[in-house]
């Protein structure tokens, strides 16, 4: 047994996530697509920045929340960490190494420790193996971690840690309800003792009543484990109850990063102010509707992508990308920041 | 032309003719593991403007109930029985499978969830626009392609007699449920269904697309019932919730009283499950178990298996639709009146 599956009690309160260096550092990374566009004959090839310049940190038992529509970039970011996407430039420092362009070989030790829970609990089970199985499958191939004769005990164990009676380990996925699915999924990822979870939209697909169900599972999990979430969801709600940081994505940029509780009182960017919005508590708050839809990262907009839907932008913004950088008068260093030339002061009203 | 706003003062109230009016209404699928039952009873009334959210989960049988009212439940393997069913004072039942179907498009109208599935992916949406309005109204080529512009437009697509000639993949996922939209109201239907409109769609995309709703909505007086798992739409869009469990709605009362006081421990867990920010640093109580097999639902209340505050009387005898105040009723054998 090893020493993460141990319980190891933690309270959130008297710790302070952000100390020490962090267990995953991003920097300047850039996604890079080709597609071809156009009749065979006259095939011209098209460059797709999903990813540009995005960088973050994530420490350990911290719960990164990553929000954004789709075409943000989001699922991008989380193929790139674990290298199902080679990055095309930027560094990914895991545990002071670079793993950006490290090659298939010496990716495959790493990834036990960062592992991912998807979002479809139907389509990510295999329907053919048992529960049994698919738990001990990481086991396979990491060879060496869990002898044979110890599995079915771990298996137990998983189970029993994700909140599922250990017999139901000779079952089939087909036998379990969409909330007991991702139980099995969390289980699985869970299989190596990672260090690093990423959840794609990992309770998107369940209705309310169980979602929160699961909910109370990673925070438990996250509490228990020290396990670092980078949690990916277009959720605003179901972000702020699991994440101390939120970052926010558009059109493969961050438009705000910050703490949960900074985003929600003060957000800086235009673009955040409208999803919260959005959101079903703001009834009193100042409603924002967009205009039209997040553009095609084919040909995005100039300088700041998110002009052509802002009631602020000007010139400037058509001309030069806003850097990342803290809000004025928060002081240093910055824990908020905004990538928005005219962004908003703390109390300041949206509308123009 | 679109029908000019008949009464902006929003829903009225007490008519002495419902829009639509149903009664009892049980809808079966034949299964190989025996009788599914999804739609158990359902009764409901709505007055003509008014817009009535039916809140549910998977499963809950929301959806066959629309189908069910649109007449669209294939068969088989599903069978519908029903004791009332009147639009407009229009007993539906009495009429031949061919009016029904003139009604259907004419009078009432059902948008999908899934805007890409609904659309024929080989023509473009002019073709389906236009075609629709020949068979209904009758118009000419051209008299059908002006009208097609005018509803894309009224939709807010942007250049619509260029957007006309466009193909469904060509569009965004907003902009085909625009479309959509825009073919559910084209002949002025007095009623509009819309299962799941805004649930594939972006957070800021669905705020359009439901502003969107509620326009044509009081333009043109439509009663509406919305259909979604989403607390926050039914906040946002509703006169009227009826939240459905097991086949059956087991609360409906106004937006306000619905969230302010549920009545039904159904409504409350739903409530307690949804993150929000008085719980935040706590854990959420979620509802315990999972929802009912359709196959064999539980004795008594299908809630009780997984209801807090069940008692011996839930287990024994199914719960009547109990009145808790005006507009607001329950059915559960523990709601009480107030006032």
């Amino acid at each position: 047994m090893t020493a993460a599956l141990q319980d190891r009690p933690a309270s959130r309160e008297n710790e302070a996530p952000a100390a020490g260096a962090p267990i995953l550092s991003v920097r300047d990374l850039a996604c890079v697509f080709e597609t071809r566009t156009g009749p065979f004959f006259a095939r011209r090839s098209q460059v797709v920045r999903a990813l540009d310049g995005v960088s973050f940190d994530l420490f350990e038992g911290q719960a990164l929340g990553i929000v954004g529509e789709s075409g943000s970039g989001k699922s991008t970011l989380a193929r790139c960490l674990i290298r199902l996407e080679r990055p095309a430039s930027g560094r990914i420092t895991y545990r002071g190494s670079d793993i950006a362009q490290l090659d298939e070989r010496a990716m495959r030790p790493l990834r036990r420790d960062i592992q991912m829970v998807f979002q479809d609990p139907w389509a990510s089970l295999n329907p053919r193996h048992t529960v049994s199985r698919i738990l001990s499958e990481p086991w396979e191939i990491h060879a060496g971690l869990v002898h044979p004769s110890d599995r079915t005990e771990r298996v137990a164990e998983l189970l029993r840690l994700v909140g599922l009676d250990p017999s139901f380990a000779h079952r089939y996925p087909n036998q379990f309800s969409g909330g007991q699915r991702q139980r099995i999924s969390i289980a699985r990822a869970l299989a190596l003792s990672p260090k690093i979870l990423i959840l794609d939209e990992a309770v998107s697909a369940l209705d309310v009543s169980v979602q929160a169900q699961i909910l109370n599972l990673l925070a438990e999990l996250r509490d228990r484990l020290r396990i670092a979430y980078l949690f990916i969801s277009h959720d605003l709600s179901v972000v702020r109850h699991l994440c101390e940081r939120i970052g926010v994505m558009y059109l493969g940029r961050f438009a705000e990063i910050g703490p949960a509780a900074s985003i929600f009182g003060s957000a800086g960017h235009p673009y955040t102010r409208a999803l919260l919005s959005a959101m079903p508590e703001s009834a009193n708050r100042e409603r924002i509707v967009l205009d039209g839809e997040i553009p095609s990262p084919l040909s995005p907009p100039s300088g700041c992508g998110f002009r052509t839907r802002c009631w602020k932008a000007d010139a400037h913004c058509a001309e030069t990308v806003p850097p990342l950088s803290g809000l004025p008068g928060t002081g240093a260093p910055a824990t908020q920041l905004v990538a928005c030339h005219y962004p908003f002061e703390s109390a300041q009203s949206c509308k123009p | 032309m679109i029908r000019p706003c008949l009464h902006t003062d929003g829903p009225r109230k007490s008519s002495p003719t419902p829009l639509l009016h149903v009664e009892d209404l049980h809808v079966r699928f034949a299964s190989d593991t025996g009788p599914v039952a999804a739609v158990n009873g359902i009764s409901l009334r709505l007055e003509p403007g008014e817009t009535l959210v039916v809140l549910g989960e998977s499963g809950s049988g929301k959806s066959v109930m629309a189908q069910a009212l649109m007449g669209v439940v294939p068969s088989p393997p599903g069978v519908v029985t029903i004791r009332k069913l009147r639009l407009n004072g229009t007993d539906l039942l009495r009429q031949s499978p061919t009016a029904h179907r003139r009604l259907r498009g004419r009078e009432m109208a059902l948008i999908f969830q899934d805007a890409l599935t609904s659309l024929n992916p080989r023509f473009t949406i002019g073709t389906q626009l236009c075609e629709m309005l020949r068979v209904h109204l009758g118009l000419s080529r051209r008299a059908a392609r002006d009208r097609a512009v005018q509803l894309l437009a009224l939709v807010g697509i942007p250049s619509p007699r260029v957007r006309l000639d466009a193909y469904p993949h060509q569009f965004s996922g907003g902009m085909r449920q625009r479309a959509l939209i825009a073919m559910a109201v084209a002949l002025n239907p007095k009623l509009l269904i819309a299962d799941e409109p805004t649930t594939a769609l972006d957070v800021t995309v669905q705020a359009q697309i439901l502003d969107l709703i509620k326009r044509l909505q009081k333009q043109a007086g439509m009663g509406l019932i919305l259909i979604t798992h989403d607390l926050s739409v039914a906040r946002q869009i509703a006169d009227r919730v009826a939240v459905m469990y097991a086949g059956r709605i087991v609360e409906t009362a106004r937006t306000r009283d619905l969230f302010e006081r549920p009545g039904h421990p159904y409504t409350e867990g739903l409530m307690r499950s949804t993150p929000r920010a008085a719980a935040l640093g706590s854990p959420l109580a979620p509802i315990a178990g999972s929802p009912p097999d359709l196959r064999k639902l539980p004795h008594g209340c299908a809630f009780h298996p997984r209801c807090p505050r069940a008692i011996g009387i839930c287990r024994a005898e199914p719960p009547p639709m109990r009145v808790i105040s005006r507009a607001h009723s329950s059915l559960c054998h523990l709601a009480e009146e107030v006032e």
